[in-house]
């Protein structure tokens, strides 16, 4: 059952300046998705963090199952031909 | 600093300046209370942030407001150590907080109005105080967003919060007529293209007042003659108290410092 006596609880995602993605910082609550735009401008960019904020309630989110984690991600472990780690890079090129 | 307007006396601009000043300062001592005390964590971090916005408005405004004096005040000594008499501060700032939603009716009528103060300031020929205006109007925009957001959410939510915040509508009213009521220092500084013309302010505050109440089903309370001269140092018994909170650590520990 959810607890009326407490706001729902929101994801926040904030970017720190333009090009970046937006990263995820925290949570809080509020009572609508609006109110959670002010509590995490007030909360997480109050220092400058960011200039875009994105919250989503937390009950949206699908997460995977760490009861699965073996199945999921251990398969990927021995597979490192999957790394672009094989290519010589010539010495000119410097923003790779 | 820029030099005043030709017609106005430094005095006069002083005194001015001290009031835009003093409003913001005392509004954000009265916010600072609730620090520890709000409602939710969240709400805690958010009246602080709009009360730590009214202090940095307060230290440029006072700050200039020494730099016009020419007496060697800073803003410190004008904040710490002046006397209730000189705190020219419109009444409404003062009044105590009550609870959330009377925190709230206040800070929107506040809100709106500094909104629509520092709009016009933007253009002031007082360059210094058309710098202030300009950076304060953002930050009194999202203060205005804060408090009436939360208006609508209480006038429109239970029949609990609708009831408190019309009551504490009902008893806040009256002291908005200072903030518009023009006396010859308001005149004076409308006439030079200083200050904005009160009754221009109080006709969009008007209108942006009624859009937030009608959203918050509230009734407007009717306008009633006003007797109040915070304006002019005449203070309810309210300022006392938080100036005695405030100045004590300058008051015992003169020159104190972090």
């Amino acid at each position: 059952m959810e607890d009326k006596r407490q706001w729902p609880l929101y994801e926040v995602f904030i970017r720190a300046r333009g090009g970046l993605d937006h990263k995820h910082v925290g949570s809080l609550h509020a009572s609508d998705a609006r109110m959670a735009i002010d509590h995490a401008r007030d909360l997480y960019t109050r220092r400058q963090e960011g200039v875009s904020i994105w919250v989503v309630p937390s009950n949206a989110i699908v997460a995977s199952d760490p009861a699965e984690t073996d199945s999921m991600f251990e398969p990927a472990r021995d597979k490192i031909y999957r790394h672009p780690t094989f290519y010589e890079i010539p010495d000119e090129v410097k923003t790779l | 600093m820029s030099a005043p307007a030709p017609k106005v006396d430094s005095d006069s601009l002083f005194r001015y300046v001290l009031r835009l000043g003093d409003l913001s300062l005392v509004l954000g001592q009265r916010l600072g209370e609730w620090v520890g005390h709000s409602p939710a964590l969240e709400e805690d971090l958010g009246l602080a942030n709009i009360a730590l916005d009214l202090i940095g408005q307060a230290r440029l405004l006072l700050t200039y407001a020494g730099e016009i004096e020419g007496c060697g005040r800073d803003e410190d000594k004008l904040a710490y150590l002046r006397e209730q008499g000189a705190y020219f501060n419109a009444i409404l700032a003062e009044q105590p907080n009550g609870d959330f939603g009377q925190t709230i009716v206040r800070q929107v009528l506040i809100d709106a109005f500094q909104l629509e103060l520092y709009e016009r300031m933007a253009t002031s020929r007082d360059e210094r105080l058309a710098a202030i205006a300009a950076k304060s109007v953002k930050e009194v925009r999202y203060h205005l967003r804060y408090s009436s957001d939360w208006l609508v959410r209480l006038g429109d939510g239970t029949a609990e919060s609708h009831t408190r915040v019309q009551s504490a509508l009902e008893m806040l009213w009256p002291y908005t007529v200072e903030l518009f009521a023009a006396d010859d220092l308001d005149r004076l500084m409308a006439e030079n293209g200083i200050g904005p013309d009160l009754s221009e302010v109080h006709a969009a505050w008007s209108a942006r007042i009624d859009a937030i109440l009608s959203e918050a089903t509230l009734n407007r309370p009717a306008d009633r003659p006003h007797a109040w001269h915070g304006k002019r140092g005449q203070h309810s018994e309210h300022l006392g108290y938080i100036l005695a909170e405030m100045q004590y650590l300058q008051r015992t520990y003169p020159d104190s410092r972090w």
